[in-house]
């Protein structure tokens, strides 16, 4: 077995595992071995990071065997520097996920962790997957456990959050489906994602599957107007949920697009850059807007996630090397930022069970270690330079010069309307005098919390300060990837 | 053509051998769960299922009782599977008679005849010996709906199966004795080359097909003749509707290709019209009305109507621009798809069974509330069933979408594309009334409390089956590679 392929398949024997032998009873076996499980699922992905060669954009840690003959499918794995960061990503924010639920989920533990496990391996997958089916598989899998963690350990509508968010990612999706069999057609049998990278298609197809692959990923992402399940999503969905969901979740429909849509159908993503300009534009200043006005903290960093990731998308359509590693930059950081701020609101919702931000006010006075971390996410949130928030912002920005000044002017808005709701929601919940009863018997975050809290703190300021193993990794494929979209594909 | 050749159909003289041996045998059986029935029905099948797996080891095609009877891989293999799915199904159903007043001999032996039935269906090579296939198993099925005889509603269903399905067979009949008129043979390969020498009056052959097809249509459950389904699945006892549910459809596939495949290739582009009709009609029909149900039986039904309009798709698909490069493939992926329906469906009502209990059916999609709690495994089964009905992967039912959705799509004709697309969208539709019951089992809070009391024997079966539909998913290279070997060598033969 392959390092992905270990790197997959060991949280869902791990997950699996829980769910099998796990029970109430049982409880804290269940969380020493999910911990053990996440942790030796992130220690296997370090040599990735070690022994990735950046100097190439070929795949690497290549697996390759044959899977289901009839359609000519395969176990196709490998990574290049578009995806090699996902993957560490993915399993160390499972960790954190662990660590995060537990004190705080107490009933049906072992399903908790087990569904954390195996959406883990899931993700992973998705970003390893180099054969179309094998992709969608894992794509559509995670579904399955993101519903479960939202329908049983979620909020008051949770059910209804559940459904919208199982049912618009599925309808996403389910067009992308047939634009993958299509395209199996059209490569005269091949499943594999990079003989179809080379396929030359007739513009009216390239379109065709762009806007198929375009529903789903645009979904996912989400991107204005199909974003609509996120805030429901986030907001009845547990900590632990909300913070797959932002950190790595959102990232598997970006990643489609630097995996499908530029370079299968690089002709159509030109002549179509405006729509994807258009949205995320949209995304970027009235969600920014939106999110201004938020009552719930959830609520808020869900739209925020929206808007930053209308960055991403926006720096994957500027077609300069600038813009599209800072949107995979931007992808990374998100994953850090997001899942903090989510801890955070995690953090004040075990102890005072509102998620509103008019509950709060000075909370800074009770609770000062935690709200010093508190701050410095927010800081990063609103794309502080030093913090992780920045860099991609920064680059997706100046990308955005090159391409067009005004694109890159009404981008760089964000940094205003990220700063006022992230900065307005840190003064009313943070500072000032203590506002109620139940703010003034907040206890300070316990070791657990702390320790969770910090290494995510070690990875935005890390980020913020020292890119550069960040974007050595993808440097070259980036180049490339522009190289091959710049290229038509038209016979 | 023209010899006994006895050996061929020696399967179903042991099947009819031994139906009679356990009619007889009941009669002397004192034990009052009828153990000896049950075990010898079971190593009748068994045997039945051992003759058919090494029969269709040697891969040869052969005809017996003077052309009557054809054994090929596919006639084989969809015995096999019928005589598995009724071992599962008859497993499933055993501790669900006795209080139901169906523990008899009869049940055993009439799901024998039924099963006799479905086997010289599936190696039919003559008008009438496929009639008669379909009515000795129609037959068993009306008596066994109205085994239980003072209950209202299984009587009440039973009436509705037995005169619905007898208007079908009457269809069926009528447009089998048309064909006859027009082509002056009851064998189904002449009946083939008759077409092919195109001096048959065409109006009359087309005419014989519309008729055909809507007798097909009934047994398959398609809409719009369809409306038996759910009636018959909610009103037949459980064990019955798993009867009517599993095996048949094995039969229903094999009188379809028999028929319309091997006998009237020639007339496709007339009755792939009305299958596209009947698939699309299918698919809304089935999967709009089964949001609404509050019984999961009846839910199922729709849920039955609608994926079999994916089976229909597929059979759609196979002569495209007058010819039949795509057969191979639609056939195939519409047989996958059976195989895995089949096997899920054997879950889904087996785990209905295994739920009620003395008293109480278990019936509705409420009485599955919390089943998270009181035994995560079975919900763990009952999930992983709901997500292989939506389509979703890993499971087996995506593969069979995925066989359909392949064989539509490369025939490269737009309006095989636009289905394409029409049927992910309905499933769509479909993957909320599944992700209900997963709803309520998962995220609502329990109604009983009383523990599940577990049946020997078929908690194991029962997770045997679930792992089956998780796995045969992604391992189902071998699986599809049967059925396309299976479809290919029908096709040639």
């Amino acid at each position: 077995m392959g390092l992905l392929s270990i790197a997959i398949w060991l949280p869902i024997a791990f997950g699996a595992l829980l769910l099998a032998v796990g029970r109430d009873q049982n409880a804290g076996v269940v969380r020493a071995l999910a911990l053990a499980g996440a942790l030796a699922s992130l220690l296997v992905t370090l040599p990735l990071i070690t022994g990735f060669n950046t100097g190439t954009a070929a795949m690497q840690f290549v697996e390759k065997i044959s899977w289901i003959e009839r359609f000519n499918l395969h176990y196709h794995l490998g990574v290049d520097g578009l995806s090699m960061w996902f993957v560490p990503l993915t399993a160390f924010i499972t960790v954190v996920v662990v660590i995060a639920g537990w004190q705080v989920i107490t009933d049906r533990v072992a399903q908790y962790m087990g569904a954390f496990l195996i959406l883990s391996g899931l993700m992973v997958g998705v970003f390893c997957a180099l054969d179309g089916m094998l992709f969608y598989v894992f794509f559509e899998a995670t579904l399955i456990p993101m519903y479960i963690i939202i329908g049983v350990w979620g909020g008051p509508k949770r059910v209804y959050a559940a459904f919208k968010f199982f049912l618009y990612t599925l309808a996403g999706s389910l067009l992308m489906l047939v634009a993958l069999v299509y395209l199996y057609f059209k490569s005269g049998g091949s499943f594999d994602i990079l003989t179809w990278h080379k396929l030359p298609l007739p513009l009216n197809a390239q379109t065709l599957l762009f806007f198929a692959f375009f529903a789903a990923f645009s979904v996912k992402v989400p991107m204005w107007p199909v974003h609509t399940w996120l805030p429901d999503a986030h907001v009845e969905a547990p900590t632990g949920g909300s913070v797959v969901l932002a950190a790595i979740m959102l990232k598997l429909g970006a990643y489609g697009f630097l995996r499908f849509s530029l370079p299968i159908a690089p002709d159509a993503a030109r002549s179509y850059d405006w729509v994807i300009i258009t949205l995320s534009l949209v995304a970027v200043l009235y969600i920014g807007l939106v999110a201004l006005v938020q009552q719930d903290m959830k609520k808020l960093v869900a739209y925020s996630s929206i808007a930053h990731m209308g960055f991403v998308t926006l720096g994957f359509f500027m077609f300069n090397e600038l813009g599209m590693a800072g949107g995979i930059v931007q992808m990374i950081s998100h994953g850090f930022v997001s899942a903090a701020m989510f801890l955070c609101i995690g953090v004040l919702y075990d102890r005072v069970h509102s998620r509103e931000i008019a509950s709060y006010g000075g909370v800074a006075n009770t609770m000062p270690k935690f709200a010093a971390f508190a701050v410095l996410f927010a800081m990063a949130n609103c794309g502080l330079p030093g913090t992780a928030g920045f860099v991609g912002e920064w680059m997706v920005i100046l990308g955005a010069v090159k391409y067009n000044f005004w694109i890159a002017a009404a981008a760089s808005t964000t940094l205003i309307f990220g700063a006022a709701y992230t900065l307005w929601m840190v003064k009313r919940v943070y500072f000032g005098d203590v506002a109620n009863d139940d703010v003034k018997n907040l206890v300070d975050i316990n070791g657990r919390e702390f320790l969770m809290l910090a290494v995510l703190a070690i990875a935005v300021m890390w980020m913020g300060l020292y890119p550069k193993p960040f974007t050595d990794v993808m440097n070259v494929s980036v180049a490339e990837l522009l190289k091959h979209v710049a290229a038509t594909k038209l016979n | 053509m023209t010899s006994m050749n006895w050996s061929v159909v020696q399967p179903e003289l042991w099947l009819l051998v031994m139906a009679c041996v356990v009619l007889l045998a009941d009669l002397f059986v004192t034990d009052p769960e009828r153990r000896p029935t049950f075990w010898l029905t079971q190593l009748t099948i068994a045997g039945f299922a051992g003759l058919h797996a090494s029969a269709h080891g040697s891969g040869e095609v052969g005809y017996g009782m003077n052309g009557m009877v054809v054994v090929d891989p596919m006639g084989h293999l969809l015995a096999l599977f019928a005589a598995l799915a009724m071992m599962a199904t008859l497993a499933y159903a055993r501790h669900t008679l006795g209080p139901r007043d169906m523990l008899k001999g009869e049940f055993y032996s009439l799901s024998l005849f039924m099963l006799l039935g479905i086997a010289v269906m599936c190696s039919a090579n003559n008008f009438l010996v496929m009639y008669l296939g379909l009515e000795l198993m129609s037959l068993s099925l009306y008596a066994l709906t109205a085994l239980r005889r003072d209950h209202a509603i299984a009587t009440e269903a039973a009436m509705k199966f037995f005169v619905l399905g007898a208007l079908a067979s009457g269809f069926l009949l009528y447009g089998l004795s048309m064909m006859y008129g027009a082509t002056g043979t009851l064998t189904i390969p002449k009946v083939f080359e008759s077409i092919a020498t195109g001096r048959i009056n065409r109006e009359v052959l087309v005419f014989g097909v519309v008729f055909v097809v809507a007798g097909l249509a009934f047994k398959l459950g398609a809409a719009p003749f369809h409306m038996w389904v759910p009636d018959v699945y909610q009103g037949a006892p459980t064990s019955v509707t798993l009867l009517i549910g599993g095996a048949p459809k094995f039969a229903a596939f094999a009188m379809t290709i028999r028929l319309l495949v091997e006998g009237m290739l020639g007339l496709a582009v007339d009755w792939q019209q009305m299958f596209i009709v009947l698939a699309v009609a299918s698919l809304a029909v089935g999967n709009l009305a089964a949001i609404g149900q509050t019984n999961l039986k009846r839910m199922l039904a729709y849920s039955t109507i609608a994926q079999m309009g994916f089976i229909v798709l597929a059979l759609s698909a196979g002569v495209v621009s007058s010819n039949t490069l795509s057969a191979g493939n639609a056939y195939s992926s519409a047989m996958f798809y059976l195989v895995a329906y089949v096997l899920t469906t054997l879950g889904t009502f087996g785990l209905i069974m295994y739920l009620s209990q003395r008293g109480f059916e278990s019936e509705e999609i409420s009485d599955l509330a919390g089943l998270a709690r009181r035994s995560p495994w079975v919900a763990g089964v009952m999930t992983v069933f709901m997500f292989s009905l939506a389509g979703l992967p890993p499971m087996v039912g995506f593969f069979a979408k995925l066989a359909v959705i392949q064989a539509l799509v490369t025939t490269n004709v737009p309006l095989y594309i636009g289905l394409a697309v029409v049927a992910v969208v309905f499933s769509l539709v479909g993957a909320f009334y599944y992700l209900r019951v997963v709803k309520v089992m998962w995220f609502d809070e329990p109604v009983h409390a009383h523990a599940l009391d577990r049946a020997q024997g078929v908690t194991a079966l029962l997770a045997i089956n679930g792992a089956a539909v998780l796995l045969f998913g992604p391992f189902s290279g071998g699986l599809m590679a049967l059925c396309r070997d299976a479809i290919v060598k029908a096709l040639a033969s």
